[in-house]
């Protein structure tokens, strides 16, 4: 890979395990990678091989036991849960694979509801949500309801969601795994897109063969080990 | 302004859930406050009787007259400076159904005794003119639709006959506590009635009652009044108004008590159930909480969430509770005012109602809200999978 002056995510020797009872269960053993600005990288690997821990923790929302992590300079470990808190709210979009939209918000209020975090204002919110929906091409449906939107609809009012902060990182995990075929291309493009044209950083969680087939980078995990890519 | 409307949203978003708690605290509330104003209106008596008047009775009981003589050996007594005198008539009107309070007073003195029941100085006089004229208050009144100049008839129980009266005047009170159902006419009247058909009976109070000039003499006059009458025929017990209605009160009191703690039960009754409801509901969105989080959305703003929506729920149904009271309160007295004359509805019960409603959305919402606040990202978003 190309020299750490241009990595936005550093990982180096990242340890984490769960307590089972008295047991410990290793989850990552010794993880040290590096992603660069404007990569779209993809995590393979079998179901409970430590995919979802790793991105959590590349995204500020589980902890390491041991390792360093970060994020365009910015050591993540070392936050206190506060200030991890306001840095994902400016630092990280996130695509779940359930999309994890509020049902009680429309479209746009949904993709707004980020923006409150920020200091913005009630005007510069709207506009900043218009762009969004724009975006994802769904700014004729801003008015319904999630429970009113197709899957893969929903899936771009999250991607929506998580582009309107203009975040240094998206993390998405299994973003087409609820989807069928036809709205996982779409959500597939509309990543690459945001990668190519507005060189975002995109770290996906994926067991989806075609998904990775997006990917600039392939990483493989098996049993919370990295394998060659 | 946005997480108020997620607030709202939230609460209202299981309708038919929302909708049974908000009208179940509504009701317990509703209930609170009936059962407190029922409360507070049987200490009302006690509290609205003046402590600068006594009653004097018989001894033995208050259903064994004194002598008429009395009243001018009362007059005697240092620290007494009106005596009035009366009898329970215990008349009915039409029928039994119609109970109203009614007595047989003398007039002039008994309405210097009680200002707080207001004449126009016209009826005053009409009536005190008039030996078969008769004082009604403004509810009872306006209950059987009576006017001035109106003949009334009642049939007399402890006095028999057909008693007719004048309707001379109409009082009202001067205080919203003020009864302003009760009945009183001439004792003269009854009296001469009595000295012609049940001789026996004439020259006879049922009870007398003393306006002291201070206070601080109650206690005084009223050992006085008792020992003139020591040894004498017709012993007396003289105690002040408000020693007398406590009388009448403390028979009830342990009733009084059970519905006080009644009015409790229920909202404690109900804080069991909201809790439950909010329980439910926090549990299933879960998720939604930890996606919040996710999106950096701190602690205290998921507290609020969960908090406000628990908060939401109850004090709709505390605002709903006490805009029901009034018309209850309003039907009570108008239905039920042979039990109930006044059924006011005090500010304080007010105060307390939201109180409670307040407390039952504390309540509820205390442990969905720390457990909100508290879940970890990783294990809430585990829900959803
Ligand atoms: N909170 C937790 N407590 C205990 N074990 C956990 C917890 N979270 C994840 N695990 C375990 O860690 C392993 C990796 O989980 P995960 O990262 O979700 O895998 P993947 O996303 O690759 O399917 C699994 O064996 C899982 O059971
Ligand atoms: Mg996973």
């Amino acid at each position: 890979m190309d020299s750490s002056k241009s990595a936005i995510v550093e990982i180096q020797n990242l340890f984490k395990s769960y307590r089972r009872g008295s047991q410990q269960i290793p989850v990552l053993e010794d993880i040290s990678f590096d992603i660069a600005a404007g990569e779209f990288l993809a995590l393979m690997g079998p179901s409970g091989s430590g995919k979802s821990t790793l991105l959590n923790i590349i995204a500020g929302i589980d902890k390491a036991d041991r390792g360093v992590i970060r994020v365009a300079g910015v050591d993540i470990g070392s936050l206190a849960e506060a200030e991890l808190a306001n840095w994902r709210a400016a630092n990280v979009g996130f695509i779940f694979q359930f999309y994890n939209l509020m049902p009680v918000l429309t479209a746009f209020e949904n993709v707004e509801l980020p923006l409150l975090l920020t200091g913005l204002s009630r005007r510069e919110r709207h506009e900043h949500v218009e762009i969004a929906l724009q975006l994802v091409n769904l700014a004729d449906r801003m008015d319904h309801y999630p429970s009113q939107l197709s899957g893969g609809q929903q899936q771009r009012v999250a991607i929506a969601r998580a582009v309107v902060t203009d975040p240094t990182i998206l993390v998405a995990d299994e973003p087409t795994g609820d989807l069928d075929r036809a709205s996982a291309e779409e959500i597939l493009r509309l990543m690459d897109s945001l990668v190519h044209q507005f060189g975002k950083t995109i770290i996906m969680v994926t067991h989806d063969p075609r998904a990775a087939e997006k990917a600039h980078v392939i990483k493989h995990l098996e049993k919370g080990v990295l394998t060659a890519s | 302004m946005f997480i108020l409307k997620l607030i709202i949203r939230n609460a209202f978003r299981h309708k038919l859930r929302s909708i049974l708690t908000v009208v179940g605290v509504a009701i317990a509330i509703l209930a609170f406050g009936l059962l407190r104003t029922l409360v507070g209106l049987w200490y009302l008596g006690v509290e609205s009787s003046s402590a600068t008047r006594l009653v004097t009775r018989n001894s033995i009981s208050l259903v064994f007259p004194l002598p008429i003589s009395y009243k001018d050996r009362i007059r005697q007594i240092p620290g007494v400076k009106e005596v009035s005198w009366g009898n329970w008539f215990g008349g009915i009107y039409i029928n039994e159904k119609n109970f109203f309070a009614n007595f047989a007073v003398e007039p002039k003195s008994y309405l210097e005794l009680y200002p707080e029941f207001v004449l126009p100085p016209a009826e005053r006089d009409a009536f005190i003119l008039d030996r078969k004229g008769a004082v009604a208050g403004r509810k009872l009144a306006a209950k059987y639709g009576w006017r001035i100049g109106d003949s009334i008839v009642l049939r007399g129980t402890i006095f028999p006959g057909q008693w007719q009266f004048a309707l001379r005047g109409i009082y009202r009170g001067a205080q919203k506590s003020t009864d302003e159902t009760q009945f009183f006419f001439h004792w003269d009247y009854l009296n001469e009635t009595m000295k012609k058909t049940v001789p026996r009976r004439a020259d006879q109070a049922g009870f007398y009652m003393i306006g002291v000039t201070n206070p601080d003499l109650a206690a005084e006059a009223s050992q006085a009044i008792d020992k003139t009458f020591k040894n004498s025929l017709a012993e007396t017990l003289t105690e002040t108004e408000r020693a007398f209605q406590m009388g009448f009160v403390s028979m009830t009191e342990a009733i009084m008590i059970a519905i006080q703690i009644v009015s409790y039960v229920v909202i404690v009754i109900i804080m069991v159930v909201a809790a439950n409801t909010m329980a439910m509901t926090a549990r299933e969105r879960i998720a939604e909480y930890a996606t919040m989080k996710t999106l950096g959305f701190g602690g205290g703003h998921i507290a609020g969430v969960v908090f406000g929506e628990s908060m939401t729920i109850a004090m709709t149904g505390g605002v709903l509770g006490v805009l029901l009271t009034f018309p209850a309160a309003h039907w009570i007295e108008t239905e039920l005012s042979q039990f109930f004359p006044v059924f006011h509805i005090k500010p304080l019960t007010i105060y307390l109602d939201l109180a409670a409603a307040a407390t039952v959305g504390t309540v509820a919402g205390i442990f969905p809200t720390w457990r909100g606040a508290t879940i970890r990202i990783a294990e809430g978003l585990r829900r959803i999978g």
